[in-house]
């Protein structure tokens, strides 16, 4: 009622002018997005399309099939499960025990806030190589973080050339070390922002700290938290550089291929030059993402309902 | 349980070595009744809430004593002193309900003292029904008005059965009718738990209208301490005069000589009373709207401004020379005054007039 109401006479022309407003970005969006995007989702129901000839020889779920049964695929897809799931609670609940903290200190607080991001800043590639350096056993030394465990009497390790544990181990800990920094800000600003209030009306009903926690602090940056839970699922769903940074390109070889290096590959890597798997992976991948993201959702809904 | 606090004081340091502290409370004494109403009173950055902080315990005092009955409670922490606080903004969990919220302080409670859940919902259900929003416990806060959020507040306050009850501003963020409800209401929970209550605000109408007791506070000095109706008809010092009751107190320079009260300076001025025991010096002379009476040989002689009528009273409005703002007096509607005069005499009520020292400002009492 109210809303015919307001716009009333005006609403075609308010309408033209909004979307005249809206045209440059949607131009933009719609030739770099939804466009490549349809794109995509064709090349891979194409069998065999060759780029240089635009042309195929068939339409159907041969590429479908071929990526499912790519053993590299498989490895890729297994590689990035894995480092989703070990990546993303561990990195939120880290960021969640370092922003508390942080905003529990008084003294030297902002120094170790820029101390935290200092990472975000800090390019991948670079951080990558000294992660290698500190992991790597050459013939020549052991590497620092072999001496370190050495001295627990554990035997040293090839973490970047060795088992595939070692080096998902590795691979784990740069992708945590990386996404932090984001979460810490973002949570340690969620923090900051429960009314101090609250604290002190706990504090005078005799909350004890642990309870504070999980009944105000808790629920009250829950939705931060759904927001960290759910961009962390797809950026390390959507994982490449990481890999490329520790262990070089050849990620096929080294057993730590992603989907997305997976994609990259199958364009533009040795063996690649096929647009129609790579675009049947990405498919694929997108389905993953798109899925998990929808059960996040269901899931936080039900977890942070604050009216 | 009766509330005593001795000397206590409390200085805010200030931002850096340079600047000095500020003195939100300033040598306080004071002994609050068991089972009363207290209202501290006083304008905005008084040190009022600092006070009441003080009493719960979440600002410690620079220096003094609380003492709880007969237990010194100066160095306990805030939630071993059993009070209740009621928040200016009513700080209500967003993400409970109601009857989460008000059983929250009771599941705080560890060991022996800590009740069953039965008696957890009972507790609640009898707090609810008191302050009346026994038919909200599965809302939450963002679903309810501010006068429900207000008695919700009150309620988890008054769950844990505290020795005393705290309210800073509880009043303020409510609309105007719902305020006056709320302050009823406050008082009949007061009475019906026979809980001490220590009320903040800067309302005086408010405080006059539901405390037992009134404590007015001034750039955190005590100014006074009394009944309301007695701190509003024997003010000890010219801000309280100002303070308590609208329209406030008028007031005028002026003079005492020769055991007579004059308004204005040497030049020109009417004895408007007989002041007996009171030595010749310069003074503040406030009189209260109620305390004039129309009359044609009245001494005080005022320009005026204009009449309002308020239906059982008249309201007359109209200047001095020696006021700096400007005069109200009200008086009944019997009365008549001519709208159209350019001056309007008066005379004044003794017992309505105060005198306060020139430089002190405090008052001059006189038979």
């Amino acid at each position: 009622m109210s809303k015919k109401t307001l716009s009333g006479v005006n609403s075609v022309a308010t309408n033209v002018r909004g979307w005249v407003y809206l045209l440059p970005a949607l131009l933009f969006l719609v030739a770099f997005m939804v466009y490549p995007l349809i794109d995509v989702f064709i090349y891979s129901f194409e069998e065999g399309y060759n780029s240089a000839s635009q042309s195929s020889f068939g339409v159907g779920f041969y590429n479908y099939q071929y990526v499912l049964r790519d053993p590299y695929f498989l490895q890729a897809v297994k590689n990035t499960f894995i480092l989703v799931i070990i990546t993303v609670p561990t990195s939120t609940v880290l960021s969640l025990l370092i922003s508390l903290g942080l905003n529990s200190i008084r003294a030297l607080k902002h120094m170790f806030q820029t101390i935290f991001f200092l990472p975000y800043v800090t390019n991948t590639l670079a951080v990558g190589l000294v992660f290698m350096i500190l992991f790597r056993k050459t013939p020549y030394s052991d590497g620092l973080v072999n001496l370190l465990i050495g001295k627990f009497g554990i035997s040293p390790v090839d973490f970047i050339d060795g088992p595939y544990w070692a080096k998902m181990l590795v691979l784990s800990i740069y992708v945590i070390w990386i996404v932090m920094p984001f979460k810490i800000l973002i949570l340690t600003s969620a923090l900051a922002s429960v009314p101090e209030v609250y604290y002190q009306s706990a504090r005078i009903d005799g909350t004890s700290s642990w309870r504070m926690f999980w009944r105000i602090t808790l629920p009250m940056i829950s939705p931060m938290i759904v927001y960290l839970v759910i961009t962390g699922f797809i950026g390390a769903f959507k994982a490449y550089s990481d890999a490329v940074a520790i262990f070089g390109v050849d990620l096929n070889a080294a057993g730590m291929n992603t989907i997305v290096g997976y994609v990259y590959d199958m364009l533009y890597g040795d063996g690649g030059g096929y647009p129609s798997y790579a675009s049947a992976a990405a498919i694929i991948l997108f389905a993953i993402v798109l899925t998990i993201t929808v059960i996040n959702l269901i899931v936080s809904r039900k977890a942070t309902d604050i009216t | 349980m009766n509330v005593k606090i001795e000397n206590l004081t409390k200085v805010f340091p200030g931002m850096d070595r340079k600047s000095a502290g500020v003195t939100a409370v300033d040598d306080f004494t004071l002994d609050i009744p068991d089972g009363k109403l207290v209202c501290l009173l006083g304008p905005s950055g008084c040190g009022k809430s600092t006070l009441l902080y003080m009493i719960c315990g979440l600002e410690s005092p620079t220096s003094g004593k609380i003492f709880f009955g007969e237990d010194d409670v100066t160095d306990v922490p805030p939630e071993k002193r059993r009070v209740g606080l009621v928040f200016q903004n009513y700080a209500l969990y967003p993400h409970l309900t109601v009857k989460q919220i008000i059983k929250f302080p009771l599941e705080n409670v560890k060991g022996d003292a800590r009740l069953s859940k039965e008696e957890m919902d009972k507790r609640a259900l009898e707090v609810a029904k008191l302050v009346q929003i026994e038919n909200l416990m599965d809302r939450k806060p963002g679903q309810m008005s501010g006068g429900q959020q207000q008695r919700v507040a009150i309620a988890r306050a008054l769950v844990k059965m505290p020795n005393v009850l705290l309210m800073d501003e509880p009043l303020s963020n409510l609309d105007a009718r719902l305020r006056l409800q709320t302050r009823e209401e406050i008082r009949r929970i007061q009475r019906e738990t026979g809980i001490t209550t220590i009320f903040v605000t800067h309302d005086q109408e408010e405080a006059m209208s539901i405390s037992d007791m009134i404590i007015v506070m001034k750039d955190g000095l005590l100014n006074q301490i009394g009944k309301p109706q007695e701190v509003y008809d024997d003010p000890d010092n010219l801000f309280v005069a100002c303070f308590l009751g609208t329209p406030k107190v008028n007031v005028f320079k002026g003079f005492v000589k020769g055991g007579g009260l004059f308004i204005g300076d040497d030049k020109q001025s009417e004895r408007i009373l007989d002041v007996k025991g009171v030595d010749d010096r310069e003074v503040w002379i406030g009189i209260r709207p109620e305390g004039f009476k129309v009359d044609k040989d009245g001494k005080l002689t005022c320009d005026l401004s204009g009449v309002d009528v308020m239906g059982r009273d008249i309201s007359v409005v109209c200047r001095n020379s020696n006021a700096e703002e400007v005069i109200r007096a009200i008086i009944s509607a019997e009365n008549e005054v001519d709208r159209d005069a350019k001056t309007v005499k008066f005379n004044v009520k003794p017992h309505k007039t105060y005198i306060f020292d020139k430089e002190t400002e405090e008052r001059i009492r006189f038979t």
